[in-house]
């Protein structure tokens, strides 16, 4: 057996997912809650560019996202280096979805509680931030978790923009080797433990959150 | 001990100078239409500063409405609430009344708090986190100057040593007590009561009543109450309003009116309350 000697390369293309994957997070969660909120608000234009932004990323293929911003931006003199383009295309796409699961948790908090904000006269942010958000959080992270992981899969897209992920080390080393059962077993192993690592975390996150909340497991 | 003297001889000297003093609240012919439904018709009420009025009525009738709309949980469809002689729903512009905008809504709501039936505590925070959240985030209040007078009101409402607990460890009745120190500590004007005993086992009704006699002890503060509880209203309210269908069908001192009712409706009512 060699695969001892094909796993430093593909450790390299796997922290290069890695990274992307947690860029890609960080703007997803960044840009689920800013559309989420925005749809969710009292102004019409606001609601409107909301909804534009997840249509057009829930409505379209990330491959063709990525492909479109790799190779149509620099027409329009926009040259974005392919690790960013990466990652932002993803970040995007899942955001898209994620304001979706963020809005949905918003809204399934009890009415009651909104009325207690103002009650005690908070601001409509306050309200959001302190009251709301809080109460909404336990319920987006098993959602999250679920979009985590199509991220993490999605991310061998970027292969194809010429980034060195772990789908692009495989595939180079198949290329090089023919040892296609060994290559392609290791990166299905490879990813699988990624996934189970994001899937602990969400765990432990969720348990973390819902402390006193009087509600989760039996 | 939470309002301070001059508050209470400032409300006595103002009473004293005869009624050109607004009352502390005023609905003026407000109409509330839940699409055909109208919830509250053409309604005139007003209350004097540190009043007791007791609402009752059967459901439907608009009671809660009353409550949601001074609340502005609600806003009505025509109609202008005052609070002390200042338009809450609406504020002058070019000597016009325009609906109002948030900054003013909240400005005049201040005064007002609200205890509801289903507690709706902030289930994330504790019994004291529940009290000083607004104190610090709303009143602009230090966090020791919040927690020191959080405690003063948990002990007032019997729960001092339920402070670190969240609302799901508590009872019914515990959760209503904390939810109205929450109110009390944004000192409030003018408290209203939605049903606060209703969604209570009867076995924890006492310790809510009794905690809002305290309150009328030691506070003065203007109450709406829309209760069920007859014995209740009758010896602690000054007033009772009997509602029925989006008007105020009777009203009066609170025993003549409970013990000695005019109008049939409210005798029918009664009737049917107190077997």
């Amino acid at each position: 057996m060699d695969l001892l000697r094909f796993l430093p390369l593909m450790l390299e293309g796997a922290w290069v997912t890695a990274q992307i994957t947690a860029l890609a997070l960080l703007l997803a969660l960044v840009m689920g809650f800013t559309a989420a909120l925005m749809r969710l608000s009292r102004y019409r234009l606001l609601r409107g560019v909301a909804t534009v932004y997840v249509e057009v990323f829930r409505g379209t293929s990330a491959l063709v996202q990525l492909f479109w911003m790799f190779y149509v931006l620099p027409h329009f003199g926009v040259n974005i280096d392919p690790f960013m383009v990466g990652w932002v295309a993803l970040g995007l796409n899942i955001g898209a979805y994620g304001a979706e699961v963020i809005r949905g948790a918003i809204q399934a908090v009890p009415k009651g509680q909104y009325e207690a904000t103002i009650a005690v006269n908070m601001t409509r942010w306050q309200a959001m931030y302190r009251v709301i958000i809080p109460q909404a959080i336990p319920n987006m992270i098993p959602p999250w978790g679920n979009l985590s992981i199509e991220l993490l899969k999605a991310t061998s897209l970027v292969s194809l923009i010429t980034i060195a992920d772990l789908t692009f080390r495989a595939r180079q080393l198949n290329d090089r080797t023919f040892e296609t059962v060994e290559i392609f077993t290791l990166v299905l192993l490879m990813y699988l433990a990624m996934a189970l690592v994001i899937t602990a975390g969400m765990r432990l996150l969720e348990h973390y959150t819902s402390r006193g909340l009087g509600r989760g497991g039996i | 001990m939470l309002k301070t003297i001059e508050n209470s001889a400032a409300v006595t000297q103002a009473a004293d100078q005869n009624q050109s003093t607004p009352p502390m609240v005023r609905f003026d012919k407000v109409t509330k239409r839940f699409g055909d439904l109208v919830v509250l018709n053409a309604l005139d009420l007003d209350v004097a500063p540190n009043e007791r009025v007791a609402i009752i009525g059967p459901s439907g009738s608009g009671k809660s409405t009353l409550l949601r709309l001074l609340m502005t949980l609600e806003t009505p469809n025509e109609g202008v609430i005052y609070v002390e002689g200042e338009p809450l729903n609406m504020m002058p512009r070019n000597g016009k009344l325009v609906p109002a905008d948030e900054r003013h809504i909240r400005r005049v709501r201040q005064r007002i708090g609200m205890v509801f039936q289903h507690f709706h505590l902030f289930p994330h925070m504790s019994a004291l986190g529940n009290v000083i959240e607004a104190p610090i985030h709303v009143l602009g209040l230090s966090r020791q100057e919040a927690v020191t007078r959080g405690e003063e009101l948990l002990e007032m409402v019997g729960l001092v040593d339920k402070r670190d607990q969240r609302p799901s460890q508590l009872s019914g009745g515990q959760q209503q007590r904390v939810a109205i120190a929450r109110s009390l500590a944004m000192r409030p004007d003018i408290m209203l009561f939605d049903e606060v005993t209703s969604a209570l086992d009867p076995e924890l009704v006492g310790e809510v009543l009794s905690t809002i006699r305290r309150i009328g002890e030691e506070h003065n503060i203007t109450m709406l109450i829309v209760t069920h509880e007859m014995g209740f209203a009758k010896e602690f309210a000054d007033r009772v309003c009997f509602f029925d269908e989006g008007k105020i069908c009777e009203q009066g001192p609170a025993k003549e009116l409970l013990t000695n009712p005019q109008n049939p409706r409210t005798q029918r009512f009664l009737q049917a309350v107190l077997g």
